[in-house]
């Protein structure tokens, strides 16, 4: 029983947690957001959705995330979808302004009827994840923009989701921050060993955080190309400065361009 | 708490010419507030008085200041029961406001359908002026009491309404969307998401149905007419004008003024309370 266990565990990391099956979405009746859009996404994965604005990047995570029903096609949760098994981060921090950092962090428990005590110990654990226990009784607007986006991620990370859905997370923040939440970034997934679908429009991010690149075009929204990183974690400055890394970027952009082209 | 400790560290002052300016104008602003306004009630009241006595006026026709306010503390008892029978049904009209405004602005964002049903009453209320409505209201109405407080609270309730139901539709949509992810009920979007969001947009509301609910408990009040036990400070007024006693008029009105300043600054001070940690409105801004 014990190995049987043990050997399901260990088939599991390489297994999928999620379908996106010939996914199309349309509004209004003829503007086609997503068309034909499919990927599994596997334990563990860093997918990057990179592509041109319009091309349906924030339809195919709000189709995931539940907000949104496909006009066609189905999303499959593998093992079915549990609470507390999904984190979000949008572009904006999107705290809420009267209450505390850690109030703010709480929200996906308390949702869930658990009281703060009896959750305090995640709360603070994450908030010592992303660096900011210290300001646990500070309201936002007391925080920078980088140390209010860290508070958006530990409110995501709080109940140790398998998936985490993130649109643009840090594409307000200036270059210094963005690099430091990237590297950071990579550090909490290694730690809490989460999936992430992360949406950017920058090329050099999405080499550098994730596994698999999806490259979308728009008019209609869909995907034109997906590629691999092979490059272990974890990453770091070195890799930043590789010359793989700088392949990795050409062809991506590359891949970028043809998206961009397409319809220009 | 254990926040961060105070990083104690001698300061060294660098002030620039530019700083001191600022500060020296913050300064004079701060004292200018109260003085500028000081000194002109007192120039009022100083000319006021010389005009009255320059051109040798009457006092049943424009009484000196200092005959109002001698008045004002010989008629104390009867204009202090008459003040707070006034204060008593504003406060009880603005209360029921709150409640009846509040629990109507919830339930219209439970449901489209009652806003769409209900909420065309609520704007022929407001807008059909209450001195039209009161005659109506007490030939229906036995108790003189509940007609003052039932025409006050018509008239004070709308502003709550409307802006706390514009206020509980405010609510961030990204915020909205990751109480959906998370699956919260109904009851957790309104009591987490909405009230809070709303909360700023209700006290707005509040100041304006404090003056509101003062007005039209006095409205109501001359309307009714017929004194005895129980007039509040407008039939007071309409007494006094009987008796051409001008200067308890003017002490009266005094202290309906008076009364509507003090709503004001009480409900200003309530709402800075509430949003100083958080929100826009209540917050110092360095420059
Ligand atoms: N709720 C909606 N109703 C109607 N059209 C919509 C809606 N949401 C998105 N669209 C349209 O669908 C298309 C794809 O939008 P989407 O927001 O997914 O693009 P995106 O790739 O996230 O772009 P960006 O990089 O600018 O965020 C756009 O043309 C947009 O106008
Ligand atoms: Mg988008």
């Amino acid at each position: 029983m014990q190995q049987g266990a043990a050997a399901g565990v260990a088939a599991q990391t390489q297994s999928r947690i999620l379908s996106v099956a010939n996914v199309t979405k349309v509004f209004n009746g003829d503007l086609v957001a997503l068309s034909g859009m499919s990927l599994d996404v596997n334990r563990g994965d860093f997918v990057s959705l990179l592509g041109p604005s319009g091309c349906g990047k924030s339809t195919a995570l709000r189709l995931i995330s539940g907000l949104m029903h496909p006009t066609s096609g189905a999303i499959r949760w593998d093992g079915g979808k549990g609470q507390g098994d999904l984190g979000v981060v949008f572009q904006e921090p999107t705290l809420m302004p009267w209450a505390t950092v850690a109030q703010n962090v709480w929200l996906p428990f308390r949702l869930r009827g658990k009281t703060y005590n009896a959750v305090k110990d995640e709360v603070l654990e994450t908030l010592r994840l992303v660096g900011l226990e210290k300001f646990l009784n500070a309201y936002p607007r007391e925080l920078s923009g980088g140390m209010k986006m860290r508070v958006a991620i530990a409110r995501a990370l709080v109940t140790r989701p398998r998936l985490i859905l993130m649109d643009e997370p840090f594409a307000a923040l200036d270059e210094i921050t963005r690099h430091k939440l990237n590297n950071d970034l990579l550090d909490l997934k290694a730690k809490i060993g989460c999936t992430i679908i992360f949406v950017t429009h920058s090329v050099f991010e999405s080499v550098f955080l994730s596994n698999r690149i999806v490259v979308m075009a728009a008019r209609p929204g869909r995907v034109i190309h997906e590629l691999t990183v092979d490059q272990g974690y974890p990453r770091d400055e070195e890799y930043r400065t590789s010359p793989e890394y700088a392949a990795y970027c050409r062809s991506a952009s590359a891949a970028l361009h043809d998206a961009i082209g397409e319809h220009a | 708490m254990t926040l961060a400790e105070p990083a104690e560290q001698a300061v060294t002052q660098i002030v620039d010419a530019e700083e001191l300016r600022r500060a020296r104008a913050r300064r004079r602003e701060k004292i200018g507030k109260w003085v500028l306004p000081t000194i002109v009630v007192i120039l009022t009241l100083y000319f006021w008085d010389r005009i009255c006595v320059w051109n040798e006026i009457p006092h049943y026709i424009l009484p000196r200041p200092g005959l109002v306010f001698q008045t004002l503390i010989n008629d104390w008892p009867i204009l202090f029961d008459a003040l707070l029978v006034t204060l008593q049904i504003t406060l009880m009209a603005l209360t029921v406001a709150v409640l009846g405004g509040v629990g109507l602005a919830v339930l219209f964002t439970q449901s489209k359908f009652i806003e769409m049903s209900f909420f065309p009453y609520a704007v022929i209320l407001q807008v059909t002026p209450i001195v039209s409505i009161a005659p109506l209201i007490f030939i229906y109405v036995d108790s003189k009491i509940a007609g003052l407080l039932l025409c006050a609270w018509i008239v004070a309730f709308f502003p709550i309404l409307s802006n706390t139901t514009l206020g509980l539709n405010s609510a961030d949509h990204n915020l909205r969307d990751l109480f959906k992810i998370y699956g919260a009920t109904r009851w957790q979007r309104l009591r987490f998401l909405q009230l809070p969001s709303a909360l700023p947009y209700f006290l707005g509301g509040l100041r304006i149905a404090g003056g509101l609910a003062l007005i039209g408990s006095v409205v109501a009040e001359y309307v009714a007419g017929t004194g005895g036990i129980g007039s509040g400070l407008a039939f007071t007024i309409l007494e006094a004008g009987y008796r051409l006693n001008i200067p308890r008029m003017f002490a009266a009105l005094f202290l309906i003024a008076a009364t509507g300043v003090a709503i004001f600054a009480g409900l200003s001070f309530l709402s800075h309370m509430l949003l100083r940690k958080w929100h826009e409105s209540a917050l110092k801004r360095e420059t």
